[in-house]
């Protein structure tokens, strides 16, 4: 079985080998350490030439890798903890998610951002964050987060193939997970309804539709795993049935399925990682509401972080953090009314 | 390698430009603002008289002259309609009015209105040239102002680390805005490139022959060695930093006028070929401004 890990080192190897154009450039890439979490692991080794390893620059980092995205290669540029997105805001916001549109798209930038974010690890303040929320909305970028369901790989190869430039959210607790199989495990009473493309998405529904389902639950990365073990002891302790909106692309983003989901349980809860203030759930629930129906019959609730710093110690990270438990004690609270 | 002619006729055409536009704000028909690149002519005429077609560049927020100049370095020659209707928003401006006076984009050119971000990018320019094996090489351009952005100094290193084929050229105009250099620039401009192993050349001289000669010997190096070069570049601007904002010592811009870089060449012309610079510049520019006027304005309807 393989591990989300695998799954983006493997598609790193073939997209390398397929495309002369991939470069690889980040902060301790090369083997034998191959990156601070080995998804480049193997590659300096296969392609010396084309993985390049850099000086603690980070702006420097996707400022070079958007300068030669602009002149026709496809770089991905790894920034070794996702806090770091701060260093190269100006390089994506200014710079390469700008240039394709401010130049009357007579200019291309296929460029990657992978980086790990996410808690839980005990990395304390400045290595824990969920910051993609910054990113959202930003013009010319696409923001995408893999999960355990489809296939990580594809969706880095996807993002690799893309003339527009990326940012690859990889929740660090993912990559030691295995890969889902579909009508296995906690998936097997549910149908799986691809959307989107190329970065799939997926709405997990229930194969008998004369469930009633209760609630909806919307999700990307690694809280699609707790989602899913909420959803499931909710169901198996409370028969409160959950439909799961699984976004993968996560801005721009695609608005319908989770419309149509809600048209069926009028409830709605958004997990994320990031902190709760002017979140993703928040813009999720803002577009809803200027395009839902029956908005006023539905109900709404965001679980998120705590608006605070991440915490090292175990029991304060733990608090702050959104958990199987604050999901299932909101999803209560919602289907009460 | 450009004549005397065409080296004087490229910085009056920079000059007529730039002088056009600023009076051009006061008509209505120009908005936002603009940096206009008077007094340091002989800096974009001397580097892009020595560049070749397929060299990379990108510059600043005071992108007027260099675009010009690196228009008339092309087999085509300039085009200052295109950049007339960009600056009136016209939908026939070289990125359709979306980017106005900092940021454009004609073939190999670049700019941004960010100072110091966009020296990273040219940097990784430099790399796909060095890469594609294609013996072209970046240029981009600093002022004094950028010196104090962290950017320029994460590029150098990868610049020199890496050995890519770039010229970072530093347009020293004294002035960040309204900040003179004395409170702002720690040490030498010099030290900041040997620091990381770059070679400097280094001009004080707004005469495009000199200026031309540095910028051949730097672009030859450049291209030969594959390796960063700094060329810097002591000048002057006469013109406020963009339009009204001006608080220096008239005292010291009448004196800076005197080193003007179209008087300092203008005597290697004949009366008649500077007259005949004077009005093709003329005629270029009034029909690039009257076409780009009757041009139209572009509409978001194309887009979501």
């Amino acid at each position: 079985m393989s591990t989300v890990l695998e799954s983006l080192n493997t598609s790193l190897h073939k997209a390398m080998h397929t495309d002369e154009r991939v470069y690889l450039l980040g902060e301790d890439i090369l083997d034998p350490y191959g990156g601070a979490f080995k998804v480049t692991r193997g590659l300096s080794t296969a392609f010396p030439e084309r993985v390049l390893t850099t000086p603690i620059s980070e702006a420097a980092i996707v400022g070079v890798a958007s300068g030669m995205a602009l002149r026709g290669l496809r770089p991905v540029a790894e920034i070794m903890f996702g806090d770091f997105v701060t260093l190269i805001a100006d390089q994506i916001v200014n710079h390469a998610a700008k240039f394709r549109w401010m130049y009357n798209d007579q200019v291309r930038v296929p460029l990657v951002v992978r980086t790990p974010m996410g808690g839980r690890r005990g990395y304390g303040p400045t290595h824990s964050q969920s910051l993609e929320k910054m990113f959202l909305g930003v013009p010319g970028l696409r923001v995408v987060a893999p999960n355990t369901l489809g296939d990580p790989g594809q969706l880095l190869e996807a993002a690799i193939a893309d003339d527009d430039p990326v940012l690859f959210v990889e929740h660090k607790l993912l990559y030691t997970r295995p890969l889902l199989e579909a009508d296995k495990g906690d998936l097997v009473d549910y149908e799986i309804q691809p959307f989107g493309a190329p970065f799939t998405s997926y709405v997990l529904r229930f194969t008998n539709h004369a469930v009633k389902s209760h609630l909806t639950l919307a999700c990307y990365g690694y809280n699609f795993e707790l989602a899913r073990q909420a959803a499931l002891e909710l169901l198996m302790e409370r028969e409160i049935f959950c439909e799961i909106v699984l976004f993968s692309q996560l801005s721009p983003f695609a608005l319908d399925p989770l419309l149509d989901s809600l048209a069926r349980t009028h409830r709605l809860l958004t997990v994320e990682e990031g902190g709760l203030t002017l979140g993703w759930g928040a813009e999720i629930l803002a577009r809803l509401a200027e395009r839902s129906n029956d908005f006023s019959r539905c109900h709404f609730h965001r679980v998120a972080a705590l608006d605070l710093p991440i915490a090292n110690s175990k029991p304060l990270e733990d608090a702050i953090l959104p958990s199987v438990e604050t999901i299932i004690h909101a999803a209560l609270e919602l289907c009460e009314v | 390698m450009p004549d005397n002619y065409a080296l004087f006729r490229t910085m009056l055409l920079i000059r007529r430009f730039e002088e056009r536009l600023l009076a051009e704000f006061s008509t209505g028909k120009l908005v936002g603002t603009t940096h206009a690149y008077i007094g340091q002519e002989a800096n974009a005429a001397g580097i892009f008289s020595v560049t070749d077609p397929g060299d990379v560049v990108f510059s600043n927020h005071r992108c007027h002259g260099h675009f010009l100049a690196y228009g008339a370095s092309s087999p085509e020659g300039s085009d200052p309609y295109r950049l007339a209707a960009e600056l009136m928003g016209k939908a026939t401006g070289l990125v359709g009015g979306r980017g106005g006076s900092q940021h454009i984009h004609w073939r190999n050119f670049y700019s941004n209105g960010i100072q110091g971000g966009i020296l990273p990018v040219a940097t990784g320019m430099a790399l796909a040239e060095k890469v594609n094996k294609t013996g072209k090489i970046a240029l981009t351009f600093l002022g004094d102002g950028t010196l104090g952005e962290g950017a320029l100094y994460e590029s150098l290193n990868i610049a020199s680390l890496w050995r890519l084929p770039i010229l970072f050229v530093v347009e020293n105009n004294h002035y960040a805005q309204t900040t003179p250099i004395e409170l702002a620039v720690a040490g030498t401009i010099t030290g900041r490139f040997s620091a990381f192993g770059i070679t400097t050349l280094e001009r004080d001289s707004t005469d495009v022959l000199e200026v031309q000669a540095a910028a051949l010997e730097a672009v030859g190096s450049v291209r030969r060695n594959g390796r960063p070069v700094g060329l810097i570049l002591h000048t002057y601007r006469f013109s406020a930093h963009s339009k009204g904002d001006d608080v220096r010592d008239p005292a010291e811009i009448a004196r800076a006028r005197e080193k003007d870089p179209l008087l300092i060449h203008a005597p290697r012309l004949t009366d008649a070929e500077r007259a005949r610079a004077e009005s093709e510049v003329a005629a270029a520019i009034a029909d690039a401004f009257a076409r780009a006027e009757a041009d139209p304005l572009p509409n978001l309807k194309d887009e979501r």
